[in-house]
């Protein structure tokens, strides 16, 4: 294991904070109230604001690709195999093979994020599309609707549901792979990670910042259901009476 | 029925003009050279065997296919001079399966070409309430999905929106093919007591042809390769099939199916003169019908009433009289 | 507890070096990583496959097969690691038994999914010639499940080897991963061959169990292999 290059020093308080504290306790919630405003709480900001920079941008780039793919099909076949392979590699290896283009910045870290969302919202961006019935697709034409006009009234909106579970699934894997990022970049709820490991595996940190990457990803999971829910009235309209 | 905004354009006359559709690759036309034209009005049914090109000839109506050589002409005016989407928007089109757009409720699938057009919102919600009473739903149902309609609803809905923005032409293929035999016939009913009133140029595709021969004004009979074997009005074909493909293709109950097209009030009906039979039937039942009772109670003679009036006596001589007169 | 800034383009260059001179050492490493790999896989398997199988039999349970799942892909597999480290310390142990909590979620749910899609007239006619159950499930229902299984199972599988590294990252064995964290010993190009090698690991498996998948799929099933992974790969993570 090497030492951490964090911006501040790593001072172990074993000693400095209550008994629980210096004996490494199961879990000290002194610690947690004494160090919420300072590690926890931006540890949890940073980790959400680097999960959203990289679904929002991973989103752009997959759905311009998927719209393209929608149009011409040759397309679909390099982008899944490229993005594949970009999904495939490992979080630690990708963000290590970055760091000499980009260095140890949050770029890199949201580089590999990135590219761990490509995959997921292409092909189901394009799925969705494809899954339009063919039925639906020849009235909207028959009727006069636009190529554009068909895409943005007919067929995004009813591939809603599956690019949503896309968005969905992409989320919850940036959490969890923006935790390794601290690898790269002292930010997010994997730097508090880190540093519980380097204090002698200090618990109470481990869980409070390993619980709070749960709770966020799980979180933000019900928050893209209910999402998805309220974006698609007509999927929970009853048969006939 | 409220006849509100149902009828502001006027019907147009359709010609298609050695229509020639042949798709690269092929090693023969799928439609060949037609030409027939559908006065403004009518209902022109395209029938035939699978493979006979029918469904082809209407889609080069509003340019879903392109047309290889030839024309079409709507009102006078190529389609092919026309851009395809406006094009369809002036034409009403209605498919087998439907395909109402799931997710938008009634009142907004009806008023999808309207909305294209830019009608105005107040003007919009007047045309879909106008279209359920129409087609015979109920207002209270524009604010549900697809999903919750039965069958014959959605296809009462699909019928709407393709009159939403009162098209001069309807293009409807095999509207009906999906829904069971009992809905099937009542919407078949509906429909032609609604073009009764909206009088559109209608052309109908179908593979059935007892449908097209129900529902025709005139009937075009296609053979395999796009070739048209006979145009005319449905007793015309029944009575001079033009070849042996469309005597075969009518059937040999052709007979029959004459008589469908007649109604009671239309025999040469015996004065009543104090005879009773008991079989009474009313003057609007069609003679096909009326000698299928009359078959049934032992080749009785029926008494046909009108609203209680007694019109006269029908006889088996008269229903073959019948068959004699059209033939001659 | 984090790579080094101090680098440059040149050190990907000099990876290729270190790994033509470690070819033992980098071996080593990636059969220790695929050793905690496959004893994870195997835990995984033993737990999910049966009971996801025997569910979509009976066609119940459906509600615990789903929601394993989607709680499941949502764990963040560093934060798992962090949270087991607490109770039960560091080691190879308790990096394997975080690696099979987060391999079970995906192959229950696609175990379960894949023998309950199953053609229910496909199963009928196997009923009706009068199979027992054990031969439906057996001669009809597995056979056209394995696709979708197998599936699964190569997810999984890409995902547990791409996992193990992580262990390094928090002291526990990490194959691969122990070299890539170790930047004072490796130096840089080390550090970068590693993650390479890494890479193509996880690759390697990937290709792999898409062979297998192809091979354990029945001849006429063959055209749809594809929407099968996609379907499982779909609601796996």
């Amino acid at each position: 294991m090497i030492l951490a290059q964090s911006s501040q020093p790593v001072i172990p308080n074993f000693g400095a904070g209550s008994s629980c504290e210096r004996e490494n306790g199961a879990f000290c919630w002194s610690w947690v109230r004494d160090n919420w405003s300072d590690v926890l709480w931006p540890a949890l900001r940073e980790h959400v604001v680097l999960t959203l920079l990289a679904v929002v941008i991973g989103f752009a780039i997959a759905f311009a690709l998927a719209l393209f793919a929608h149009r011409r099909g040759w397309v679909e076949r390099p982008v899944t195999i490229t993005t594949g392979i970009l999904y495939t590699i490992p979080s630690l290896a990708l963000f290590q093979l970055l760091v000499p283009f980009t260095k140890l910045t949050t770029l890199t870290a949201e580089i590999a994020l990135v590219s761990y969302t490509l995959l997921i919202i292409f092909r189901n961006t394009l799925a969705g599309l494809r899954g339009v019935p063919d039925d639906v697709r020849e009235s909207a034409r028959g009727m006069g609707l636009s190529r554009g006009q068909l895409l943005w009234r007919v067929e995004l909106p009813l591939a809603l549901p599956s690019i949503v579970a896309g968005v969905r699934i992409a989320t919850v894997t940036v959490i969890s792979l923006a935790t390794v990022a601290a690898f790269v970049v002292n930010k997010g709820l994997g730097a508090p990670i880190f540093d519980a490991i380097q204090r002698s595996v200090f618990k109470t940190e481990l869980f409070a910042a390993g619980g709070l990457a749960v709770a966020l990803a799980l979180a933000a999971d019900a928050l893209l259901v209910l999402a998805q829910r309220a974006a698609t009235p007509w999927a929970r309209a009853g048969r006939p009476a | 029925m409220p006849p509100a905004d149902t009828a502001q354009t006027e019907a147009a006359e359709l010609e298609f003009r050695d229509a020639v559709k042949r798709y690269p690759g092929a090693d023969r036309n799928a439609v060949d050279r037609l030409s027939l034209t559908v006065p403004a009005g009518e209902i022109c049914v395209l029938v035939g065997p699978s493979g006979c090109g029918k469904t082809t000839a209407m889609r080069m109506v509003n340019r879903m296919i392109d047309i290889t050589d030839g024309d079409i002409l709507l009102g006078g005016r190529s389609v092919r001079q026309r851009d395809p989407t406006q094009l369809r928007r002036e034409i009403g089109y209605v498919i087998q399966q439907i395909g109402l757009f799931p997710h938008q409720t009634i009142g907004e699938n009806i008023a999808t070409v309207p909305r294209l057009l830019g009608w105005p919102k107040a003007r919009l919600g007047e045309r879909v309430g106008a279209l359920l009473d129409l087609v015979g739903l109920d207002r209270t149902l524009r604010e549900r999905y697809p999903s919750q309609l039965s069958g014959g609803q959605r296809q009462r809905v699909g019928v709407a929106r393709a009159l939403a923005a009162d098209p001069p032409l309807m293009l409807m293929d095999e509207p009906f093919g999906a829904i069971d035999p009992i809905n099937r016939e009542r919407l078949q009913d509906e429909f032609l007591r609604l073009q009764a009133e909206i009088r559109k140029t209608v052309v109908f595709v179908t593979h059935d042809i007892d449908e097209a021969i129900k529902m025709g004004d005139r009937v075009a009979i296609l053979r395999e390769g796009g070739v048209l074997a006979q145009y005319g009005a449905p007793e015309e074909v029944l009575t001079r099939p033009a070849d042996d493909f469309v005597a075969r293709f009518v059937g040999a109950d052709r007979g029959l199916k004459r008589l469908a097209l007649s109604r009671l009030s239309e025999l040469d009906l015996d004065a009543v003169n104090g005879r009773r039979p008991d079989l009474r039937l009313p003057a609007g039942m069609t003679v096909r019908d009326a000698l299928s009772e009359m078959l049934a109670s032992a080749g009785s003679d029926a008494l046909v009433v009108d609203d209680g009036r007694e019109l006269g006596i029908a006889t088996l001589d008269a229903v073959a009289g019948l068959l004699s007169r059209e033939s001659a | 507890m984090g790579a080094s800034g101090e680098a440059g383009v040149k050190d990907i260059v000099d990876a290729f070096p270190f790994i033509a001179d470690h070819v033992s050492l980098l071996l080593g490493k990636a059969a220790s990583q695929l050793g905690v790999a496959a004893i994870a896989m195997v835990i995984a398997l033993a737990v999910a496959v049966p009971l996801g199988i025997w569910l979509g039999h009976v066609h119940r349970g459906s509600f615990l097969a789903i929601n394993v799942s989607n709680v499941g892909r949502a764990l963040p597999s560093l934060a798992i690691i962090a949270v087991l480290i607490a109770p039960l310390g560091l080691g190879r142990s308790t990096l394997i038994i975080a690696l099979v909590v987060l391999a079970v979620p995906p192959i229950l749910t696609n175990a379960y999914t894949a023998v309950d899609g199953v053609d229910r007239d496909v199963v009928d006619a196997a009923r009706g010639m009068g199979m027992r159950e054990r031969d439906v499930l057996l001669r009809a229902e597995l056979p056209l499940a394995l696709p979708l299984l197998f599936a699964a199972i190569r997810t999984a599988a890409v995902y547990v080897v791409a996992t193990v590294p992580l262990g390094a990252l928090v002291g526990t064995e990490g194959g691969l991963g122990d070299i890539i964290v170790d930047q004072a010993s490796y130096r840089l190009p080390g550090v970068l061959g590693a993650a390479l090698c890494v890479a193509v690991l996880a690759l390697g498996v990937d290709a792999l169990f898409a062979g297998l998948q192809r091979l354990v799929t029945p001849r006429g099933l063959r055209a749809r292999i594809d929407y099968a992974a996609v379907q499982t790969e779909a609601s796996a993570y």
